[in-house]
């Protein structure tokens, strides 16, 4: 076992630390208050390689290791969590399912206009009426000649309103159930292909999410991403790498949480000393790093298997549990320490609360990783 | 053209800094260390130099292992390779001992400009690269805010921060120039600069190969001795005023914020 990070490590976390810092943290609160895309920062970050952090060089990535592009994630997700999720989506949702199930003219084509930043990615799985019951597609895809002609809805969708491509999941004989399923890369500019933005969001309200409305949408033969009958493996896949994701962000989230909290309970005074000085108060903030430890630990250890190409579902629910919860728990504590003040935009720790809470929610929920933990354990699915 | 960029490794602006017991140096455990901020801009200008005009960049830098770190920073900003100078005899030399270790490894490479900081942010002493320049006899021009290639491309017209405005010199290649804020704006690495910069060159360079000897660099050359560092004085304990008629404890404090505090 080595625990050290390699200098490359290092040199990405300094570097991922300082953007995080200059370029992303000043505007944060602003954007959450008026629900600003991250447009700028996109742009910047696209020159650096910060948009195709994992993918290999030879499609116009950066060619990082796994726990180096969770670092990133993390340094990001400390900043603002609506720009994490934002990369979430279109690096490990997009980009890594397009990497692992593309043909290689699939991924010549998308993955260095993605990697760039050039276009942005989004994954087409959640509909109105299906959530966690991923595999109950409603969107349907017949084919018709050379073309798959979608019709359907995806709702919750991460990027949509800015997504010039969509992986869009559909059911192609619903006689087959899950076995039906496909995925399908979809260009936005396809004719009955649009979007709609979802505003009022509780948290991440500098992310864009919307729905795309797919109506007699004519897909080339050659967009299907994978098999007929693999859509279900892909969606899962993508979770894989969606989920690490924001495991890795939620660790830089408990991150800011903690590093708020030290600071405001080293400068308020109350009963004549800095509340930092109280039982009570080291309690929260002893907590929050332990939380912040025992999560980055999980994230690189599903790093680390998925650098060894070994399988790392488990570890990546595991990782994905723990790090939402927790950041979530640690969002509440620092609004505690903070007091009346936590309370209000003042601080930014209302904005964590706030950011943190759909990480429990998307990308299957805590219940969901709980029953993917459980069917691993006892060998029995409490799914259906 | 060749471009040398010489580099120190600072302390974090933000790191705390604390004396050693003997009141001889500072406390290098748990300080960050940092490319000095105003190499920031002399690496920047040559990779613009390079772009614009082609040639090769080379960063040259002096101090224990740790600062091939600043240097690999260097490299991932797009530098092409590096020459560190790592000897035990270099350590605590004074800044003419520094520029003597600098002109025998920058020699060999005979550029066509030296790019240095302004200063370093820890010692603020500023001579190291005018004691370069004259070490490698060539003309310097310090502070420079703004730097326009000649069109032979073997000079340039600079811009010089000075009291109150801007002086204009041109000078001939080879020459150093000291970089200023303003000159540009220094890039991020990339994570392909990264990536890239572990498999760039960094050339040890010790004393025997350096062509000096032990008496030129080093505590014993040098001409500066340091008798001690003192600590700033500590932060005077805030004065509370009460219980009293408060347009007596305004008066108060509006006459020791213009007197005592001097901010208004």
């Amino acid at each position: 076992m080595d625990f050290d990070l390699t200098d490359e490590q290092k040199a990405i976390r300094e570097l991922a630390r300082r953007f995080a810092d200059e370029e992303i943290a000043p505007s944060a609160k602003e954007r959450d208050e008026k629900e600003i895309f991250p447009d700028e920062i996109l742009k910047k970050m696209g020159p650096l390689g910060f948009l195709g952090g994992p993918i290999p060089k030879e499609y116009g990535g950066a060619g990082l290791d796994y726990i180096a592009h969770a670092i990133l994630t993390e340094e990001v997700g400390r900043a603002c969590s609506s720009v994490r999720t934002t990369l979430s989506v279109h690096i490990s949702l997009a980009q890594l399912t397009i990497l692992k199930w593309g043909s290689e003219a699939q991924k010549k084509h998308w993955l260095p206009r993605l990697a760039s930043g050039e276009i942005l990615g989004c994954f087409g799985l959640t509909e109105p009426d299906t959530g966690s019951d991923a595999a109950n597609q409603k969107t349907t895809a017949l084919k018709k000649g050379d073309r798959w002609i979608l019709n359907g809805a995806k709702m919750w969708i991460s990027n949509a309103g800015k997504a010039e491509l969509a992986i869009i999941f559909a059911q192609t004989d619903k006689s087959k159930g899950a076995k039906g399923l496909a995925a399908f890369l979809v260009e936005r500019n396809t004719p009955g292909y649009s979007t709609r933005d979802i505003h009022g969001k509780l948290g991440m309200r500098s992310s864009n999410t919307g729905e795309i409305i797919l109506e007699d949408c004519a897909v080339p033969a050659a967009n299907l991403l994978g098999e007929v009958g693999q859509g279900f493996k892909v969606a899962m896949s993508g979770l894989d790498h969606g989920r690490y994701s924001v495991a890795a962000g939620s660790v830089g989230l408990i991150q800011a949480c903690r590093e708020a909290s030290v600071a405001y309970a080293k400068e308020r005074v109350q009963f004549g000393k800095p509340i930092a000085g109280f039982q009570l108060v080291q309690e929260m903030i002893a907590r929050m790093r332990v939380s912040e430890d025992a999560a980055r630990l999980l994230v690189y250890q599903a790093g680390h298997l998925k650098n060894r190409g070994r399988p790392d579902t488990i570890a990546t629910c595991i990782a994905k549990y723990f790090s939402t919860e927790a950041a979530q728990q640690a969002a509440m504590d620092a609004i505690q320490v903070h007091g009346g003040y936590g309370y209000s935009n003042e601080y930014p720790v209302e904005r964590y609360l706030r950011d943190a809470r759909v990480a429990t929610l998307y990308e299957g929920t805590s219940q969901i990783q709980q029953l993917i933990i459980g069917r691993h354990e006892t060998g029995i699915s409490a799914f259906v | 053209m060749k471009i040398v960029v010489c580099l120190k490794q600072t302390p974090d602006t933000e790191a705390t800094i604390k004396l050693t017991a003997d009141k001889q140096g500072i406390e290098e455990q748990n300080i960050k260390w940092v490319m000095n901020p105003y190499d920031e801009y002399a690496v920047e200008q040559a990779l613009r130099l390079k772009e614009k005009h082609g040639g090769e960049t080379v960063v040259v830098c002096m101090g224990p292992d740790r600062v091939t770190e600043a240097m690999r920073t260097a490299l991932a900003m797009g530098m092409d390779k590096g020459v560190h100078l790592k000897d035990d005899a270099f350590a605590h030399s004074d800044a003419t001992g520094t520029a003597k270790a600098l002109a025998a490894a920058i020699k060999p490479l005979s550029p066509d400009l030296i790019l240095c900081g302004r200063q370093a942010i820890d010692w603020d002493m500023a001579q190291v690269p005018a004691i370069l320049a004259e070490l490698l006899d060539m003309p310097q021009v310090t502070v420079v805010a703004k730097m326009e290639m000649g069109a032979d491309g073997k000079s340039a017209v600079c811009n010089r921060r000075i009291e109150g405005g801007e002086e204009v010199v041109e000078v001939k290649f080879p020459a150093v120039l000291t970089c200023d804020k303003g000159l540009n704006e220094p890039r991020y690495a990339s994570l392909p600069g990264i990536m890239k910069a572990k498999k760039k060159e960094i050339k040890p360079l010790g004393l025997a190969e350096s062509g000096l000897s032990a008496n030129d660099v080093g505590k014993a050359s040098s001409k500066v001795q340091i008798l001690e560092y003192l600590p700033l004085p500590e932060r005077p304990p805030g004065k509370v005023f009460k219980e009293q008629e408060t347009p007596d404890m305004v008066k108060q404090v509006v006459k020791l914020l213009r007197e005592e505090a001097k901010i208004i």
